[in-house]
């Protein structure tokens, strides 16, 4: 087992003739991602060498999904078209879409995330997120699958380089699946989507939360936490020394006068008996600890 | 990006939400221009981004053009807050007889926008929601629905403002939201929305903020953007397309994803407590570090006089960190006898041997390097101490 993607994902890449999207393509093939087409509009009908594979390209993401049964799709396509493309997979009912692409306007992603909602058919991972890996099943994305292998850790985080470093720091370990969910205002999947389901899942035995600044979802994670999950989590939360009103790269880190600041998840999360490292080789020693016993 | 008062003044109007007639002036002498042509009283408002300028003296009342002059003299050169006002706003005064709140702003936990409507104005909105909760009406739109009339009026009375100028909110409430989502804004605030005494409903003091990202749908936001107030160097690094934010401490800092820039500005944080060093800045070069990136980069930290040291941390995920060290060894070459502080690099993930090779063969008397991000940390904060 794994959340959201396992070895069945038969995954769609749309805008896979771009230069982002073939490169990643590539690289999630050679990962062992089952890619079965890549969505262009206007250019249905290709067939595209990835590496020695013969990739079918269609025009829309319903073609697709008739011509190849997929049940996944990321995108890589630009901020000006993202908001058509996630669109056209919403109305083929895909279950996965997950948005790679950084710099949407939150508008845009505000009304394809309440048209998804307004379906119910479609979780959308991102926008501004770097996908998710259940290692040794399925690659969904462009988190590198050379970082470590299948484990029983669950791992959550806004952050796509603090993903890769934290399963560094436990790569003896591995995991179950990592999903990197975003650093835009407006995101599909959260923190808690993600806890529910890992805490669901019979072969996660813990859980890794990375979260940063701005907004309040760790907070609602954290009471979410109190709730429902039994399993151990730990956690990490960046920007402790963001200085109030700038966004520090990710669109969605951003302190607005007392709110959204890192010491107000940290003490959140602590309040629940969620452990948070200072640093994340703190808090890897903090899993480390947990899974040793 | 936030708007001051006057621009948000004349988007609101451009968009034919109700305002007074209003100028911007930098000098006393265009603050006495403005007043004399709209005659009769006029209100002298500072400029700047942070709130409680009411307090601190930054809004005066003027009695004719002349007296305009005298006060836009005593506000222009002010310290609000840290906030140094550049900037005079000339606005027609009105007799007013009531005060009301009415906002709408994207909601990131819902992940809707949210409207926010109340016939109490002119305070803190916090404090409505704190002290009088029954006068604020907080309703959720879906963005692909929208705002009708009868939802605007539904609104209106939710906010408690009263039956006679219901009708006239809503009007404004739309044009609101109109103008919302022709902007791309993130948030739209009018307080206080004033009745006047003659019964007119009028956008007295507003608030705006627009998303940066869809600046390619609004080449006209350009214009908005107030370059006296960024930082040089920040201005620099957005002209070479890096995401850099200015902060005050002694170790620049470059690193690969915000999310790992942010937590290495918190690792040197702690390091450099019992150095006395914080941070210098936040830098972040995304995906691909190429030597230009790289050269870009290192020169905009290195020119920042405040640095003593410098920390380069890179996770390599999709970056090799072969094409980091080599990014670092020719930016050093590009950057020659001006680069002249220590540089500590952690270089991790994929292709880590070959990039740290490639740093050890160079041999740069500048560069030091170590394993992991703590201990890098712990001594770049210490040579930014020396």
């Amino acid at each position: 087992m794994a959340i959201f993607i396992n070895e069945n994902s038969k995954v769609l890449v749309q805008g896979m003739t771009g230069s982002e999207g073939t490169k990643h393509t590539k690289r999630m093939l050679a990962s062992g991602t089952n890619i079965v087409g890549g969505v262009t509009p206007g250019k249905g009908g290709q067939v595209v060498d990835m590496d020695g594979q013969q990739i079918p390209v269609f025009n829309s993401v319903s073609e697709a999904v008739a011509a190849t049964g997929a049940n996944a799709s990321v995108i890589f396509v630009p901020p000006k078209f993202a908001k058509a493309a996630v669109i056209d997979a919403i109305d083929a009912a895909l279950p996965i879409v997950v948005v790679i692409t950084e710099g949407i306007p939150v508008h845009d992603s505000a009304a394809f995330y309440a048209y998804a909602e307004s379906k119910g058919t479609t979780r959308l991972i991102g926008p501004n997120c770097p996908g998710l890996i259940s290692p040794g099943k399925s690659n969904i994305g462009i988190i590198p699958a050379d970082i470590t292998g299948p484990g029983r850790i669950g791992l959550v985080s806004k952050s796509g380089t603090l993903t890769y470093q934290m399963m560094y720091e436990l790569r003896d370990f591995g995991f179950s699946t990592a999903v990197g969910i975003g650093g835009d205002p407006i995101i599909g999947t959260t923190h808690i989507d993600c806890l529910r389901a890992f805490q669901d899942d019979p072969d996660t035995d813990a859980i890794v939360m990375i979260g940063e600044i701005g907004g309040d979802a760790e907070e609602r994670a954290a009471a979410f936490i109190g709730e429902y999950v039994t399993k151990p989590v730990v956690g990490y939360v960046a920007g402790f020394t963001a200085p109030e009103g700038k966004t520090m790269g990710h669109a969605g880190a951003i302190v607005s006068g007392s709110s959204g600041t890192a010491a107000a998840k940290k003490e959140a999360l602590e309040a629940v008996g969620v452990a948070v490292g200072k640093t994340p080789s703190e808090t890897a020693a903090l899993m480390r600890k947990i899974l040793q016993g | 990006m936030d708007l001051f008062e006057y621009q948000a003044r004349d988007l609101f109007e451009s968009h034919q939400v109700p305002v007074l007639a209003g100028a911007v002036a930098t000098t006393p002498e265009e603050a006495f221009a403005a007043a004399s042509t709209m005659g009769g009283k006029v209100v002298v408002k500072a400029q700047v981004k942070i709130g409680g300028r009411g307090k601190a003296g930054g809004v005066k009342l003027a009695l004719d053009a002349e007296d305009a002059r005298e006060k836009a003299a005593a506000i222009l050169g002010m310290d609000i807050k840290g906030h140094t006002v550049h900037k005079v706003m000339i606005a027609q005064a009105a007799p007013i007889a009531s005060e009301y709140y009415l906002a709408i702003l994207l909601d990131r936990a819902n992940r809707n926008f949210l409207v926010m409507a109340s016939v109490a104005g002119g305070m803190e909105i916090e404090e409505v929601a704190h002290t009088s909760p029954e006068k604020l009406a907080r309703v959720g739109i879906d963005p692909n629905v929208g705002i009708s009339l009868e939802k605007a009026q539904e609104i209106a009375r939710a906010g408690q403002f009263p039956d006679d100028v219901v009708d006239q909110v809503a009007d404004v409430l739309l044009k609101l939201w109109a103008a919302f989502i022709a902007e791309d804004a993130t948030l739209m605030e009018i307080n206080p929305l004033v009745k006047t005494e003659d019964g007119r409903i009028i956008a007295l003091d507003g608030k705006v903020t627009l998303d940066d990202n869809a600046g390619f749908r609004h080449p006209d936001h350009e214009a908005l953007i107030d370059h006296a107030a960024t930082n040089p160097l920040e201005a620099l690094a957005k002209e070479k397309d890096l995401n850099y934010v200015k902060l005050d401490g002694e170790v620049g800092i470059i690193g690969n994803g915000a999310g790992l820039v942010m937590s290495t500005l918190d690792v040197v944080a702690y390091a450099g407590e019992k150095y006395g060093v914080k941070p210098a800045n936040f830098l972040d070069i995304g995906g691909g570090a190429s030597a230009e990136v790289m050269a870009n980069g290192l020169s905009i930290i290195l020119g920042d006089t405040d640095v003593k040291s410098v920390f380069v941390n890179v996770f390599g995920g999709i970056t090799a960190c072969d094409a980091v060290a080599n990014g670092i060894v020719q930016a050093l070459a590009i950057l020659g006898s001006s680069a002249t502080k220590p540089i500590v690099v952690r270089l991790d993930g994929n292709n880590v041997i070959e990039g740290r090779r490639i740093l050890n063969e160079a041999a740069h008397p500048l560069i030091e390097q170590l394993d992991t991000m703590d201990g890098a940390a712990a001594r770049a904060a210490e040579l930014a101490a020396k």
